[in-house]
């Protein structure tokens, strides 16, 4: 009853385009806003913040860029971890280089790298397409962690072959390195998240996200009404790689530290993969719900079991976490392929006629 | 410089120089190339039939080989126990018919794709829940012993993979080229809807795909697993077989066995010959470097069929 | 009827196109030309290569022999997008919509070739970027208006019934504000109905915009009372190329029709 928009008549396009043209939903997202900002902060501890949100967001970022290119573009890509991953060490590798430079800039600057090399890596995309591609972008996957690997000069040639975040203000405040409290962190995580996933529903919604999806749904269709197949899948590569890259840095400078090639491998790119295809394909807010899926699920079954008197062994529900992801994927693919974010729109059409029937 | 001389000249001179070595280094490559091939005729069944892309046939390489050795374990002997994890696979078949692939009939590849992913991961969970995660080792009475023959080093247990493998692969391929049901098979991989608009029994015969694919897992399982113990690099298999398929074209029976031998041979020379001057394991990404050159240039493989694209 | 100048302007000619697939010749030796502001209907029996032509013609399939001079440029060959953006628009037999996106959408696509803000300023969604989306919609809306699609705006095309399916084609293709239209097949499946809306609407565009059309159609009525001009394919050849009346009077045509066996 209260989420009806009986009367809310636009009278101009402009009002028409707007992303949450429901006024419930825009009452909705300022509220999820605020608890973001303000609430959560003044409540969680550190466990949460390292534990559950911080990765969060920045799995989020990762699933945004996916969805760009698997969800939005069609381009089926394996290779998520490695663009992660080229973020990561090319934010080291400037963060060692110019110890002066801004670390804002850094972190833009090492998503245009990803984006660079996601451009090579997508020009196969003209010729190959579906699961084909998907080599392609294992090719990528492998070929770049073993680089990373093997010649020392990405890890500066130290000895234990991990990249560490040297510490790393920014205005005054230590954002990255081991004295940056895990607030600081959080923010920087959420503002990073808010900003892209606002420029990727502006990208989307605009021109360029209607030729991916174009491209997606009938690529031969829309090469003859004019929209250049290998440039806007370069573009969709481009994008997509550059987010990757960013929440490949944040994964390191904001929230694990250090690490070694071993945390971009496959499984990672799986992993995002899960999060849209659960959260659903061709859709930013499903980006984000599928990441909160897959990043509290661990949390909620290591948690929860115990707390109603079944305990599980550690292996035991890292099994069944595989189970469920599994078996989660092929309930959604069957029988609602555009996700939570879907059912979440369902949900919102159900609330219009709550509580009547019809 | 010396980084050049040890790519372009110094392998082949290595070559030249022992050519015995360089003789049982590609033998090696063969017999894992073999075994490729074995995961990668699996790959190929089930896309020719139903025009699926089992992303989960190296979960059921896997979970088959899971299976015998836990039967084993619990002291039936080898023979009842094949034939026992053959009928679980048969029913695995028939599960992932009912729930999984009636319920997606005629949706696009990469929902499929995906959906095999899934299949993938609840595969290894349950395979793992219920017989343990731990390496193991697997043991049907397959001689293993080595010999030498000239100055090269052989093994039996190698060669009986490889002689299962060509039995089983021109076994299949006879099947599929000259029986009713292997055009069948052919027709429901072409188009779901119009073979089931012509009277074939969609669902019997993808049941039959799995099957039969199932059971090449289960040989694919005990080869491997009686070489290298049963263990999570199964999987990791499956992801391999995407190039062999890429070389040899996803429809080609023939294409697999090629496919695989050229990525098997190549991946060991490349790595004994060309792997120092890199740093080594190179192994890692050679494969999917040469599927990528290949979808460039010849994206059909080599045997596989050329699509033409019509409004 | 239609209109047309004193000196009616050549803005399509074809000349001798031939076309085979392997060892199937699907067109062969194929001229005509086509005047500005013409309503140029293709008939023939099926498989007489009335489609390969139109493919011929917006650079989706490259003829083996032949040329095609378009708005003065002759060429033999061209890519598809390159077609559109020379102001070739088409809609096809087997509706080639995107199934993902919505009637609005579909339509906006139409629009792509006008749109050139770049990426930054799009994913700011302001300044050049909002005013030009803003305006492409209002062309989009006008196309909305002309075909009567109002209601079905924001629904996914896959969920639309056929009828209104080819109606957003045909929208599609008019949201690009073409010079020449190709339309496969426009009225196959449509009840009598939705073939004289269809046939509303396909003279309006000739009419009020001065659209060149080029259209594939079974239906000789609808042949008969719209085109200005024929042409008839069969099994790849011309047969006849005139007026509707002569055509319709020429006995190769009648028996191509009729089915005369060919020596």
């Amino acid at each position: 009853m209260f989420y009806r928009e009986a009367g809310q008549f636009k009278t101009n396009y402009r009002s028409d385009q707007a992303i949450f043209p429901i006024i419930q939903d825009r009452w909705f997202i300022a509220l999820v806003l605020a608890v973001a900002f303000i609430v959560i902060p003044m409540f969680a501890n550190e466990y949460w913040f390292q534990a559950v949100l911080i990765p969060l967001f920045i799995y989020a970022i990762a699933a945004i860029g996916l969805n760009i290119l698997t969800g939005y573009a069609g381009q089926v890509s394996l290779g998520t971890g490695a663009f992660m991953a080229i973020g990561a060490y090319a934010t080291y590798k400037l963060c060692t280089a110019f110890p002066d430079l801004n670390i804002l800039i850094i972190f833009v600057v090492s998503g245009v790298f990803s984006a660079g090399v996601g451009i090579v890596f997508g020009i196969p995309s003209l010729r190959i397409k579906g699961f084909y591609l998907a080599v392609a972008t294992l090719a990528a996957q492998f070929f770049i962690l073993w680089l990373f690997n093997k010649v020392g000069w990405f890890y500066n040639n130290n000895p234990s072959g991990t990249i560490t975040a040297p510490p790393r203000e920014l205005f005054g405040i230590m954002i990255t390195g081991p004295e940056a409290k895990a607030m600081t962190r959080y923010y920087v995580c959420l503002i990073f998240l808010s900003v892209m996933a606002l420029a990727a529903k502006n990208l989307v919604r605009g021109r360029i996200g209607r030729s991916w999806m174009a491209i997606r749904d009938m690529d031969i269709a829309a090469e003859i009404i004019g929209i250049e197949p290998l440039k806007t899948k370069l573009m969709a590569f481009a994008i997509s790689s550059f987010y990757c890259g960013v929440a490949g840095a944040l994964f390191i400078f904001c929230w694990l530290g250090s690490a070694e090639t071993e945390a971009f491998d496959i499984f990672l790119s799986f992993q995002i993969l899960f999060m849209i295809i659960i959260g659903g394909l061709g859709s930013i807010m499903g980006s984000i719900l599928g990441a909160a899926f897959i990043t509290l699920l661990p949390i909620f079954l290591t948690n929860v079991p115990p707390m109603i008197g079944i305990p599980i062994a550690t292996d035991l529900s890292k099994h069944i976490e595989e189970i469920i992801f599994g078996v989660l994927i092929v309930f959604f693919l069957i029988v609602e392929p555009h996700g939570l974010a879907r059912l979440w729109q369902i949900a919102k059409e159900k609330l219009r006629q709550w509580p009547f029937p019809y | 410089m010396e980084f050049l001389e040890s790519v372009f000249i110094l392998p082949f001179l290595d070559i030249a120089d022992s050519p015995v070595f360089f003789l049982e280094v590609v033998i090696g490559g063969v017999l894992s190339g073999v075994m490729y091939s074995l995961v990668a005729l699996g790959f190929v069944l089930i896309f020719k039939a139903s025009g699926v892309f089992n992303f989960a046939q190296g979960a059921m390489v896997l979970f088959s080989a899971l299976t015998l050795v836990g039967l084993m374990e619990q002291g039936v002997p080898v023979f009842l126990a094949i034939i026992l994890t053959t009928a679980l696979m048969v029913v695995l078949a028939i599960l992932i018919e009912h729930m999984m692939l009636r319920h997606l009939v005629n949706q696009e590849g990469i929902i499929l794709f995906m959906a095999t992913i899934g299949l993938n991961f609840i595969l290894e969970g349950v395979g793992q829940i219920a017989w343990g995660s731990d390496v193991k080792k697997l043991d049907i009475g397959l001689p293993d012993t080595s010999f030498e023959y000239g100055d090269m080093l052989f093994n039996t247990l190698d060669l009986s993979a490889a002689l299962i493998a060509a039995v089983m692969v021109t076994v299949l391929a006879l099947f599929f080229q000259y029986t009713g049901t292997g055009r069948a098979l052919r027709a429901v991989a072409d188009d779901h809807q119009a073979a089931l608009s012509v009277g074939i029994p969609l669902k019997t015969i993808w049941i039959i795909v799995w099957s039969v694919a199932g059971i090449v897992a289960l040989v694919a399982g005990i080869l491997w697993g009686t070489k290298a113990g049963v263990q999570f690099s199964l999987v990791l298999i499956a992801l391999k077989a995407l190039p062999v398929l890429i070389l040899g074209g996803f429809t080609s029976v023939p294409g697999a066995i090629i496919g695989g031998l050229i990525i098997g041979v190549g991946e060991k020379v490349v790595e004994v010959y060309w792997g120092p001057a890199f740093g080594g394991a190179i192994e890692g990404w050679f494969a999917y470097m040469l599927a990528l050159a290949f979808l460039m240039f010849r994206p059909q493989g080599l045997f596989g069929e050329k699509i033409i694209e019509r409004v | 009827m239609n209109a047309t100048s004193n000196a009616p302007e050549t803005l399509l000619k074809v000349e001798g196109i031939s076309l085979s697939f392997g060892g199937v010749k699907a067109l062969s030796n194929i001229s005509f030309d086509v005047r500005k502001g013409e309503i140029r209907a293709i008939i023939g029996p099926n498989g007489a290569g009335k489609s390969s032509m139109l493919n011929c013609i917006n650079g989706f399939y490259h003829p083996q022999e032949g040329q095609i001079t378009f708005k003065g440029e002759t060429r033999s060959q061209m890519q598809p997008h390159e077609a559109a953006k020379q102001g070739i628009a088409r809609t096809f037999q087997n509706i080639a919509l995107f199934k993902g996106m919505s009637t609005l959408d579909n339509i906006m696509t139409g629009r792509n070739l006008k749109m050139k803000t770049n990426f930054l300023w799009q994913a700011l969604h302001l300044g050049p970027a909002r005013r030009e989306e803003m305006e492409h919609r209002e062309a989009a809306e006008r196309v909305i208006d002309f075909l009567e699609i109002e209601q079905i705006r924001k629904t996914p095309v896959g969920r639309l019934p056929y009828g209104l399916q080819k109606r957003v084609e045909l929208g599609r293709a008019l949201a690009a504000e073409p010079d020449l239209l190709l339309l496969d097949e426009p009225m196959a499946g449509m009840n009598h109905e939705e073939k004289e809306d269809m046939c509303r609407y396909i003279l309006d565009v000739n009419d009020q915009l001065g659209t060149t059309i080029v259209l594939i159609e079974h239906d000789m009525s609808v042949v008969m009372d719209i085109s200005d001009r024929v042409v008839v394919l069969d099994y790849g050849r011309l047969l006849a190329d005139g007026t509707p009346d002569v055509v319709r009077a020429n006995q190769a045509v009648i028996n191509a029709y009729l089915g005369v066996t060919h020596e």
